[in-house]
């Protein structure tokens, strides 16, 4: 089994708190980061911290799954789009398959995503549950 | 440039191959290909591979297979671009030919993936998508096709019924195909009835895990040698050669219901060819999931925006269709041993260019379009064949 630990402490603004980035040029949030804007080609480096709110644009419920993840099948998958304009893929969370909705607001949340063996790390990330309150 | 035509072809079985390694499934083809083309030695091997590292513990794919089928000392590499690698070599051997940097080149694609259990097989096929940003989430590459049909049935208010004429016509074909993984027909109440593997991709959606390996010969087309190959059994020549990108997550897409890779890559070969859509008599598609197969007709101009999965519906994609899709099979049914695919594409397009497509043979197909997708559209290669008599 491969360990990433240096990979999942470089993304762990990204995945605790949904850091993105801001293009002073055209102005778009970007997420995740990646330091040029894919809309202008612009330099943008600017941190961002995105709200958290949106919308699911589509989802999956997945019946198979990778390496580290069959402990939690079935489990739902989603499109996410967040207010600022980005779309991201994660997990729903706190909620059954069967409410979940196109257009069904959404907010992130942190939780375990899996555990890398017995003696490996447990990783951390966002899902999104259900709204709980219109904020 | 130079006019470069496929003078041989050469394909194994697809399916579960137990008793032969990704080496010997390799020689079996390019060897095949040598002896259709009449060549002996070949200037260059490329060879397409997305997961041999990954399931078989092995890369230098390049050198390792040259010296198995007897070319040690010849130029030889592997090129990856994941589910697209095959035809991404196909590009790289065109593009070496036709800029008069070798003669003769044999392009094969290769996978062997049923060595290894099925979760390390769905973590390495996830790597064609965004490791840190999709994958990372514990989503499949099935899961992330089954959120782009969702999201398509939802736009274009399609029900998931509408996609199982994709199912059907994959696996009618593969009956006349003897090296398709599934020749055995299959009704529309089978598809409706089949298993769920990331809702709502079904078993029927999905092509399978499987082995094989495919491989063309390139050279000029007034060569000698292809003037041999053109009486001997005819020839195909490649007029139009593209490939184009696109972000890795679909998350970045513009409009992740349309294929800005494949309109491109379509726009850069029809210009090449100087042809339209309605020209090409086949098109060999990137059916590994009926989704795919109904964004690749609309990106490809065949269909307009949430039509693409009405030429299914309607029996354009048939044989005696429109435009016939997935003639020996596709993905779905002959099978997708990922980075081979996009050679199974070509040589099955040179089958019916060439009058050797068997039960499946169209009466007069001239012009042959195959695509094939790395990911979920980021890299989409397209080649147009025409036949040359
Ligand atoms: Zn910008």
């Amino acid at each position: 089994m491969v360990v990433h630990i240096p990979r999942n402490w470089r993304i762990r603004q990204q995945r605790y708190r949904l850091v993105g980035e801001r293009c002073e040029r055209c102005g778009n949030a970007l997420f995740p980061p990646r330091d040029t804007c894919p809309h202008c080609a612009e330099s943008a480096q600017t941190s961002y911290m995105l709200s958290g709110r949106g919308q699911v644009y589509s989802y999956s419920v997945m019946y198979d799954g990778p390496q580290g993840y069959e402990a939690y099948l079935p489990y739902t998958v989603a499109l996410i789009k967040l207010e600022e304009g980005p779309m991201v893929t994660a997990q729903l969370t706190d909620v059954h398959p069967d409410e979940v909705h196109i257009g069904m607001p959404v907010e992130m949340v942190t939780r375990k995503l899996t555990e890398e063996g017995p003696e490996g790390q447990i990783v951390y990330g966002y899902k999104f549950r259900p709204r709980l309150r219109a904020n | 440039m130079r006019d470069v035509a496929i003078i041989g072809i050469g394909q194994t079985p697809v399916g579960e191959h137990w008793d032969r390694s990704l080496r010997h499934l390799a020689h079996d083809a390019v060897r095949a290909a040598l002896h259709d083309a009449g060549v002996e030695r070949p200037d260059a091997l490329y060879v397409g591979n997305m997961l041999s590292g990954e399931l078989v513990g092995q890369e230098h794919l390049g050198a390792l297979i040259a010296d198995f089928v007897g070319l040690r000392g010849v130029e030889a590499v592997k090129i990856e671009a994941a589910c697209g690698s095959g035809a991404a070599a196909l590009r790289m051997g065109y593009i070496a030919v036709a800029g008069g940097i070798h003669d003769v080149v044999v392009v094969a694609g290769v996978e062997k993936m049923t060595d290894s259990p099925s979760e390390v097989i769905t973590s390495a096929l996830a790597m064609a998508a965004d490791q840190e940003y999709e994958a990372g989430q514990g989503i499949s590459f099935v899961a992330l096709n089954a959120m782009l049909m969702r999201r398509y049935m939802h736009e274009f208010r399609v029900p998931h019924d509408a996609f199982a004429g994709f199912a059907v016509n994959a696996h009618h074909n593969a009956v006349g195909n003897p090296n398709a993984m599934f020749p055995r027909p299959i009704t529309v109440e089978a598809y409706q009835q089949a298993a769920m593997i990331a809702d709502p991709i079904n078993l029927l959606d999905s092509s399978p895990v499987c082995d094989g390996a495919a491989a063309v010969v390139l050279a000029p087309a007034d060569s000698e040698v292809a003037r041999r190959a053109r009486q001997a059994h005819g020839i195909a020549r490649i007029i139009g050669s593209a490939i184009a990108t696109d972000s890795v997550a679909i998350h970045d897409r513009r409009d992740p219901l349309f294929l800005e890779a494949a309109f491109l890559s379509c726009q850069k070969a029809y210009a090449q060819a100087q042809v339209t859509p309605a020209d090409i008599d086949l098109f060999e598609l990137h059916d590994a999931f009926s989704i795919m197969a109904a964004l690749s007709l609309e990106a490809a101009g065949f269909a307009r925006r949430g039509e693409g999965v009405r030429l299914a519906m309607n029996g354009d994609i048939t044989l005696e269709g429109r435009i016939p899709i997935s003639t020996m099979g596709g993905l779905k049914a002959r099978g997708h041993p990922v980075g081979a695919t996009g050679v199974y594409q070509i040589v099955e397009i040179v089958q019916q260019l060439t009058g050797r497509a068997g039960p499946n043979q169209l009466p007069s197909a001239r012009l042959g379009m195959a695509q094939n997708i790395g990911g979920s559209g980021a890299t989409v290669i397209t080649h147009i064949l025409e036949a040359a008599d």
